[in-house]
């Protein structure tokens, strides 16, 4: 009697949710702690950005010369000068608080095209395996031209169609990152869709969507995390690139590509209007690169390492 | 072999089609009036129509496209609005730079991501492989533009009057130009697709050294483009060195390669005969994969070295709305890619007994 209270009280300890069984899994992988501390941060960092930015970072600051390298009191620069932690860029706006504000922006055209190429990857690739035959092959060969661009070439040119800005950059990052989530899905659907338990529930008497939906597509959500959080990765990357190029955020926005991309010709006069907002773009991805191994190897061990 | 070979160049010919559609549907996707468009402000509605003539797009998108696809085997992809000369020219005169900078971004990160990954590998759990790793996990997240800027500031402006100084902008220093290889062999005035390739030799500067002999200019132009491949290199070196290592441990573990020690062999010759050899099957796959990465990363630091290839006219040509340059270079881009991704396929199956099998 006593072993069998034990033994229940076994199972009801390592019976977890499995959200935060992955959160423990999680941080005892070093990349993923890694990944998990940088991010934290940083959302920290975007959500009190007005309290820890000491400007609004479009604010013009006329009583400042532009392109002042960095002045921090505590470093010894003379008390009656303004004090600027990352100095003043061209258009003398106090730069610390524009990178600050840059988190906001860089954490939302991440998770905003993710979550746009994965809702229409998983249309796509579900439909695909769904219905089989001519609109399998149509959809996948549309996914294989798509592919046959290198990703950032491909969001240029769609840029150059829809005109440039931020929202049409970003909407041109989320067409070039669709077809590895339809993919990804579609491979999903197929493997799963003949397995005995979507036979037993087509065989009660549930209908399409409800198999696709509570049956089969919940088998793809690991993979997709993993994938989204490295997907994110390469958005931001992708989107400073393409602000760094004039195609994306427009000016006065604090984004960081774009901020790079104005003061490029600055590095030798001021390099300080260069290192700090690099940094951010550097941090922030390695940030959604470490948790996003971090996932892959803790939560799904059927991917492999191989790429990105 | 061959029936794979051919089995793949088959797949190719939708693929190609695809991309042909796109290129053709960037210029009829435009919203609005294309004339206003691509004419802005010059526009008067008898320049808008002897555009629109000139650029056929009067007739309806089929004809277009047949026309497009027709002129495309003549080789030919239009006029440039902004400079009034035939794409293909400007095609051979900034393709040449990206490719030689693409080139050698490829051979650096190939070979010091190989470099690490097997240090790395090898020295497992040391110190060591905790340093490369690291080093790798940041060279992914790289911004190229950015490392391309600070490379310039550290070696052009830090290093100044030191060997290791190497020039910050630029293809050539001042007074410096590949010899046009038509005058170098007395073509006269030579057209079509013959002009196409002697422009395209006379601006690639490894084959224009090859007829000339001008050393001086070789060397130049390779210490203008070494911070830009680094620049370009950094994010594939990171990837290939991370496939090498895991790669290398997973085959480290085989049987065959017990057996090879077992039998005495020098551990050197276990790894470089006997590992590397199946090691590197998902090594060349990557590096396929990664061409993508280095030709995007070829447009982002042209701009930031103000070097005058593909990239920068590609960005230009989008920002003044010129979009016959736009279309053009896109392609070119693509079909190359596209033709990569075949090499290493087909490199692929000559490694892998098993997949031509399939």
């Amino acid at each position: 009697m006593e072993n069998t209270t034990e033994l229940s009280q076994i199972v009801a300890s390592t019976r977890r949710s499995p959200t935060r069984e992955a959160l423990r899994h999680l941080l005892r992988h070093s990349s993923g702690r890694a990944g998990l501390i940088i991010l934290g941060l940083l959302i920290l960092i975007a959500i009190f950005a007005p309290v820890i930015a000491p400007y609004n970072p479009t604010q013009i600051l006329r009583e400042s010369k532009r392109r002042t390298p960095p002045c921090i009191h505590i470093l010894g620069c003379p008390a009656d000068q303004p004090e600027h932690l990352f100095g003043v860029d061209g258009n003398t706006r106090d730069l610390f608080s524009r990178v600050i504000f840059g988190s906001r922006l860089s954490l939302q055209i991440g998770i905003a095209t993710m979550a746009f190429a994965i809702l229409i990857g998983t249309l796509i690739g579900a439909v695909s395996a769904y219905a089989g035959g001519w609109l399998d092959n149509l959809l996948m060969r549309i996914m294989d031209v798509l592919m046959a661009f290198p990703s950032l070439l491909l969001a240029i040119a769609i840029v150059s169609i829809l005109g440039t800005g931020l929202i049409n950059a970003l909407l041109a990052i989320g067409i070039v990152s669709i077809p590895r989530f339809a993919r990804l899905v579609r491979s999903t659907v197929l493997t799963v869709k003949d397995l005995e338990f979507v036979q037993a529930s087509r065989a009660m008497g549930a209908s399409g969507l409800h198999i696709l939906f509570k049956r089969i597509l919940p088998n793809a959500v690991t993979p997709l995390i993993v994938q989204g959080t490295l997907g994110i990765a390469t958005a931001i990357l992708d989107a400073a690139a393409l602000s760094f190029l004039g195609l994306g955020a427009e000016p006065p926005r604090p984004e960081w590509g774009l901020m790079l991309g104005e003061e490029k010709n600055s590095i030798f006069s001021a390099p300080h209007l260069v290192i700090f907002p690099g940094i951010a773009i550097m941090l922030t991805v390695l940030g959604f690169n470490l948790l996003g191994d971090g996932m892959r190897d803790t939560l799904d061990p059927r991917l492999t390492r191989a790429g990105k | 072999m061959t029936q794979f070979i051919t089995r793949r160049l088959m797949l190719l010919i939708p693929v190609l089609l695809g991309v042909v559609l796109v290129t053709f549907l960037i210029v009829r996707l435009i919203p609005g009036d294309p004339c206003v468009t691509m004419l802005g402000e010059r526009a008067t509605p008898a320049k808008c129509e002897a555009f629109l003539e000139r650029y056929g797009l009067n007739d309806d998108i089929f004809t277009q496209f047949w026309r497009y696809l027709g002129n495309l085997f003549t080789g030919d992809l239009g006029d440039s609005i902004r400079f009034t000369r035939p794409v293909t020219t400007l095609i051979a005169e900034r393709l040449p730079l990206t490719m030689e900078l693409t080139l050698l971004a490829m051979i650096f990160s190939t070979t010091v991501g190989v470099l690490l990954g097997v240090i790395s590998a090898l020295k497992r759990n040391t110190i060591i492989d905790t340093i490369t790793m690291i080093i790798a996990n940041i060279g992914v997240s790289m911004p190229v533009f950015w490392l391309g800027l600070l490379l310039a500031y550290f070696f052009a402006l830090t290093l100044k009057g030191t060997p290791l100084a190497l020039p910050p902008s630029g293809r050539f220093s001042a007074g410096l130009s590949p010899v046009d290889l038509a005058r170098f062999w007395g073509l006269e005035n030579p057209t079509g697709l013959k002009a196409f390739l002697v422009q395209l030799m006379s601006n690639t500067v490894l084959v224009n050294v090859i007829f000339t002999g001008d050393w001086k200019l070789f060397w130049d132009s390779l210490r203008h483009l070494i911070l830009p491949a680094v620049a370009v290199g950094t994010i594939p070196m990171s990837i290939i060195a991370r496939m090498t290592r895991s790669s290398l441990l997973e085959v480290v573990g085989l049987d065959y390669i017990r057996a090879a020690r077992a039998k005495g062999m020098v551990e050197r010759r276990v790894i470089s005969k006997h590992a590397m050899r199946n090691a590197l099957i998902p090594i060349v796959t990557i590096i396929g994969i990664e061409t993508g990465s280095l030709l995007s990363g070829a447009v982002l630091t042209e701009t930031v070295f103000n070097l005058p290839g593909f990239g920068t006219g590609l960005v230009s040509a989008i920002l003044a709305r010129d979009y016959p340059v736009v279309q053009g270079f896109t392609l070119v881009i693509a079909v190359i890619f596209v033709l990569v991704n075949l090499i290493v396929d087909i490199s692929y199956a000559y490694l892998d007994p098993r997949i031509r099998l399939e």
